[in-house]
């Protein structure tokens, strides 16, 4: 596994990383909870046939303190919308994960034409009372691996300093990460995305961790019943909420096929 | 130097095996636990022990805010204040405070805090913490990361709404108000002495010296383990280029007071291991919601840990994060921990004297709050402590900080042209 290229951008004053790998048409990711502190097995897959093209979201790792002077639902969006039109995403594929992926749902609802394909992989944005999503932010810091991967050490892995890192910004990026996303979904998750999934025109593949212990399978129905376009949808076996690092090539794979 | 009694109402009859079988104090404390008639019985104690301490001559009364807590039965402070004011003549009322960024309007609490100056005549003290993860973001919901911009922004909201004279529009990021104008206005003019609770934030430190505010170390785990705390604070200020006033500064300390030191572990042991064990015992994943603290105080923290580690120590101090928190807790299995480490100070009159007039001397604190009933604490030892308190150890340092002004205390109205207090005579009423 090589390093992808790194280019960086200016969104709202804050530079912000860009990862590029591979040849072939666009596809962007818009990573999930905690983000991309480094470069995953599932991106590289996907770059092995496409172009693949990852903007960190604000406040993410790469995505310096962005998120500080996003105040509304709108000023997100806007955000978001900079980031996929300033890394020349715009009219490609999108994958988005987690929080990443309610950002994926909202520019192809509201953008319809900044997004040609769409996947998410368990989004946010929705709470079901009979169904309550865990609290994320509520957690013993041990605890959260758990939460996002079905096999904890996954998710541990891509979190763990590496050497040379600054000991000391390494973990407040990584808290900033989960403040971040605090910063727009607290303290349920709840964004109301319901009201824009039926604005979608892009083709959607709703993929879901069979084992994710954040947002329960029935919200994948629920993300389907709001929907006008077309949809498929994939349970993971074997996957938990981020079902892009407990399985990257069985996620991988289904992305592409649905993309050909 | 102040001394300040302070009431935290503790629910008092959590079960023996609370920490056991639930896993925290606060946040989700379930609702079985809670008997309202017993209740009833406790806040009207607790209303007695504080009308009490201001009868006994101390200097303050203090309350605060606390939500979904079996420490802490106070959501509304404010509530516990204006019965107090009714209640008590010349003493200081001190409520160490209202959540700013809980408030909606936050001018709310201008009102509020107005109406309670307006009531007693001058004597309100007007707290400003940010308030507890615990409170704000978990039982309020209030979101981490903007909590502490909206606090700041409350907080001028607040100011300007008791300093101007015209109403006015306020065009904030959080809150925007087209006609600001309270009524009533506060007695205290421009505004009631503001304190601001908090921990070891070096930027609340700083906010609060260019604000000249007092700063309230408000710790439970006693005066030896607050040394590098105040430290940094003192230090902070002679940077800053402020007078060491000991008055800038108040702490909370338990204290139980008896004949002897005998006496007093045999009174005050099982009521401390109550307070640590139960009350405090707080779930760690309502701990550190991200956002909460500042990534300059986090910055702070890890340096001073990684600088700790290489001399070969271990950290001790504040309470700002979760693990030091867990670490302070584990000290407080039994009386003797307890008691060994500094959280509460114990003893015959002249031992309490001694350690106190070290705690103040070496902290440098003049504003002293006092928690003189602590976890299950009856009422008539408590009212005990508070007497011998008063009688045997208040007036050996009373003098202590003589030197230095006290620019943050109330400035109630003249005793003459305020309101006489009838005398409560409920029977009379009935008939």
């Amino acid at each position: 596994m090589t390093e992808p290229d790194t280019s960086t951008i200016d969104i709202n004053g804050y530079p912000t990383r860009v990862w590029r790998k591979g040849s072939g048409p666009k596809i962007g990711f818009l990573a999930g909870y905690g983000g991309l502190p480094r470069w995953i097995p599932f991106l590289e897959r996907l770059a092995e046939t496409r172009t693949v093209i990852v903007p960190s979201l604000p406040g993410f790792p790469g995505g310096d303190r962005g998120h500080s002077v996003l105040d509304s639902q709108l000023d997100w969006l806007l955000a978001v919308r900079d980031l996929i039109d300033k890394a020349g995403l715009a009219g490609g594929d999108l994958v988005g994960s987690s929080v990443g992926g309610s950002f994926a749902a909202e520019m192809a609802a509201v953008w319809p034409d900044k997004v040609k394909r769409l996947a998410l992989i368990a989004p946010f944005g929705l709470f079901d009372e009979q169904a309550p999503a865990t609290d994320p932010w509520a957690q013993k810091q041990d605890d959260i691996a758990g939460l996002m991967t079905a096999q904890p050490e996954i998710y541990k892995a891509l979190k763990r300093m590496p050497a040379g890192a600054n000991s000391i910004e390494w973990p407040i990026e990584q808290t900033r990460a989960a403040e971040a996303a605090a910063r727009i979904f607290w303290p349920l998750g709840n964004t109301r995305l319901e009201r824009r999934l039926p604005l979608i025109k892009a083709p959607t593949l709703i993929l879901w961790g069979a084992e994710d212990r954040l947002l329960p399978t029935s919200y994948a129905d629920a993300v389907v019943r709001a929907m006008r376009a077309r949809t498929e949808t994939r349970i993971i076996a074997g996957a938990g909420h981020l079902a892009e690092l407990d399985k990257p090539d069985e996620v991988a794979a289904a992305i592409l096929s649905f993309m050909l | 130097m102040k001394f300040l009694w302070f009431h935290l109402m503790p629910y008092k009859e959590l079960p023996e095996d609370f920490k056991e079988k639930h896993p925290s104090v606060w946040v989700d404390i379930h609702s079985s636990l809670f008997d309202p008639a017993r209740a009833h019985h406790m806040y009207n104690e607790f209303l007695d022990e504080l009308e009490f301490a201001a009868a006994c001559g101390f200097d303050a009364i203090c309350c605060n805010e606390h939500h979904s807590n079996g420490y802490g039965l106070m959501p509304s402070p404010n509530l516990i204040a204006s019965a107090l004011a009714r209640r008590t003549t010349d003493t200081a009322i001190c409520v160490l405070g209202n959540s700013l960024a809980l408030y909606n309007p936050p001018t709310r609490v201008a009102e509020e805090f107005a109406m309670i100056d307006c009531i007693s005549g001058g004597r309100l003290i007007a707290g400003f913490p940010v308030g507890t993860p615990m409170d704000t973001t978990y039982a309020y919901g209030s979101n981490p990361s903007h909590l502490r911009d909206r606090y700041y922004e409350a907080h001028d909201l607040v100011l300007r709404a008791w300093k101007e004279k015209e109403t006015f529009a306020f065009n904030g990021r959080y809150n925007q108000q087209r006609y600001v104008n309270i009524w009533p206005r506060p007695i205290q003019q421009p505004h009631p002495p503001i304190w601001i609770p908090g921990a070891g934030s070096v930027e609340t430190w700083r906010w609060a010296a260019e604000m000249d505010y007092v700063f309230c170390y408000l710790s439970y785990y006693g005066y030896k383990m607050a040394q590098n705390v105040m430290q940094g604070f003192w230090e902070e200020m002679a940077r800053l280029g402020k007078d060491r006033n000991p008055y800038r500064a108040g702490f909370a300390q338990v204290v139980g007071v008896a004949e002897s030191r005998q006496q007093a572990l045999d009174l005050y042991s099982g009521p401390a291991e109550y307070f640590y064990g139960r009350c405090l015992h707080v779930d760690p994943r309502f701990a550190g919601p991200p956002g909460y603290v500042t990534e300059a105080t986090q910055r702070a923290g890890i340096e001073s840990q990684v600088k700790l580690a290489a001399e070969g120590k271990g950290g001790s101090g504040p309470s700002t994060n979760a693990s030091s928190a867990t670490k302070m807790q584990s000290l407080a299995r039994d009386m003797k921990n307890i008691v060994a480490n500094g959280y509460v100070i114990v003893g015959s009159p002249d031992e309490v004297t001694e350690q106190l007039r070290e705690l103040a001397t070496t902290l440098n604190i003049g504003q002293l709050m006092l928690l003189m009933q602590f976890g299950n604490l009856s009422s008539e030892v408590t009212k005990y402590n508070t007497r011998l308190f008063a009688e045997k150890v208040m007036p050996k340092l009373k003098g202590l900080f003589a030197d230095w002004e006290n620019r943050w205390w109330p400035r109630p109205m003249e005793k003459r042209q305020r309101a006489m207090l009838p005398a409560f005579m409920p029977q009379a009423a009935a008939h």
